[in-house]
């Protein structure tokens, strides 16, 4: 026997099928400008480990010389990043989801247990109502991310305007470097979600489309 | 039809039937919006480029946005919000030369014989020599100069504020226009401001780099430093100064740029 058991409501759905275009468009125009000043880089002991980023990179994803493009497109679309994170955030709120989603007291020790059985080092998952403790973190902390991304932005974009805001987030330079990792942090995610999205399977992935998964019931015998 | 048939035809949706029904209508529904998704993107990745005029070099649709942002965020501008300021010990010895449109092989040019021309009617213009602007009061700054590719850099620049020369020369009626539009003397490189940046406090035209005067390749001997915009607008050399209610020419502004580019 099957049964119908709703998971995502369609304002969810919507804000997070929005996002990934949006967020998709804004690296792509966020690289084109980094390229004009590409001056970080990961290094020890003045030993480059990582610079961002070598020219293969640049040149196979074509993003030289294309600041001004990079600037028109990035200050059109920020406009849909933060409408439609506003959206997601006040329904949140509002809704009340927020209690399914912040992590708990206990989170931090359930995720890495859920990291555990992930791995197949441990056999058994926590009891978990929505979201298990890993994805509580990993979601709050993605939201948190993304209001980082449009402060620390607005930081950059208008430093004396928004003088403040900039002094909040350390000054103009170091804004500049948090907006930067925020979006490596974007794509780290990506891949561990996809990975996850991947190994959870059809069921889950189809609810974050039509807001529902199928549970399979055992048949109650009549007596 | 009989009422027997209607009953039929009523009765409830098995599970597998729900399922089916509302997968069917979601994913069509997905995928509707992301055909139109990808449709819109495509539209606006091959929007025709815009009608070169004061703007241009890129697309129509992104230069209307770009002008929109600009309306909207002009009403955080105020004259009250400053730049923040550092001690003289922060500025850079070695001062970034970025670029040098504009004032590289103007063989023409001649420091000495140099003057403010400012562009009083469209035949008559006031010459001002280095000599009467030096002369006014002095104005300092050590702010963070930052450019539009992303680098910035404490700098150390004095000269007399802008708003205190159009005072001055009792040029502040002709002020009132919306824009300010300064050219070097060969008219290779000119930007266009608008009035509210034009009279902001920390707006200066210099003539003075970490206490010498400015060299050539920063712009000898006089250019424009205004903290509320991006390196692109802080023209050097300035050679002819005029007045305009609609917006001047602007060189980084026909190169696909932001007209306003204001920090």
């Amino acid at each position: 026997m099957k049964e119908i058991k709703e998971k995502h409501t369609l304002l969810m759905r919507w804000t997070h099928w929005v996002n990934f275009p949006v967020l998709t468009v804004m690296i792509w125009s966020g690289l084109l400008i980094y390229w004009a000043s590409d001056t970080y880089g990961v290094s020890i002991f003045g030993f480059t480990l990582i610079k961002f980023f070598p020219e293969w990179f640049y040149s196979y994803f074509h993003i030289t010389h294309r600041l001004s493009e990079g600037m028109a497109f990035h200050f059109l679309f920020m406009w849909f990043f933060f409408i439609n994170g506003l959206l997601y955030i006040s329904y949140t709120i509002i809704s009340g989801a927020w209690r399914e989603l912040i992590p708990k007291r206990n989170s931090l020790k359930e995720a890495w247990q859920v990291l555990l059985h992930d791995l197949h080092i441990r056999k058994t998952i926590p009891p978990q109502k929505k979201y298990n403790a890993a994805q509580r973190i990993a979601y709050t902390a993605i939201i948190i991310m993304g209001a980082g991304s449009v402060i620390t932005g607005l930081a950059i974009y208008k430093p004396v305007q928004l003088y403040w805001l900039c002094w909040l987030c350390g000054g103009y330079h170091f804004a500049r470097i948090i907006h930067f990792t925020l979006t490596i942090g974007y794509v780290l995610f990506f891949v561990v979600h996809i990975i996850q999205v991947i190994l959870t399977g059809w069921n889950n992935f189809r609810s974050v489309i039509s807001g529902f998964e199928v549970l399979e019931m055992k048949p109650k015998i009549k007596e | 039809m009989k009422p027997t048939d209607l009953k039929e035809i009523k009765k409830p949706l098995t599970i597998e039937q729900k399922i089916n029904r509302r997968n069917f209508i979601s994913f069509g529904t997905f995928f509707a919006l992301a055909g139109s998704a990808v449709a819109g993107w495509k539209w606006l990745l091959y929007a025709p480029e815009e009608k070169a005029g004061i703007t241009a070099g890129t697309r129509a649709p992104l230069r209307r946005a770009l002008n929109k942002s600009e309306l909207f965020f002009r009403n955080l501008f105020s004259n009250n919000h400053l730049v923040k300021t550092y001690p003289k010990e922060s500025a850079a010895e070695n001062v970034r030369v970025n670029s040098l449109i504009g004032i590289e092989n103007d063989t023409e040019f001649d420091n000495a014989k140099w003057t403010l021309n400012v562009k009083i009617t469209p035949t008559d213009f006031l010459k001002i020599s280095i000599e009467e602007i030096k002369a006014l009061p002095k104005t300092e700054i050590i702010y963070d100069f930052k450019c539009v590719e992303g680098w910035d850099q404490i700098q150390h620049w004095a000269g007399v504020k802008l708003s205190d020369f159009l005072l001055h020369y009792k040029l502040d009626a002709l002020a009132e226009k919306n824009y300010m539009g300064l050219e070097t003397p060969n008219g290779e490189y000119y930007v266009g401001l608008e009035r509210d940046s034009v009279l902001h406090p920390q707006t200066i035209l210099a003539y003075e780099m970490n206490g010498k005067p400015i060299t050539n390749d920063h712009g000898a001997p006089l250019r424009l430093i205004i903290p509320v915009k991006y390196g692109i607008k802080n023209i050097k050399r300035i050679g002819v100064m005029s007045f305009s209610d609609i917006r001047p020419r602007d060189y980084w502004a026909e190169q696909g740029y932001d007209y306003y580019s204001g920090l």
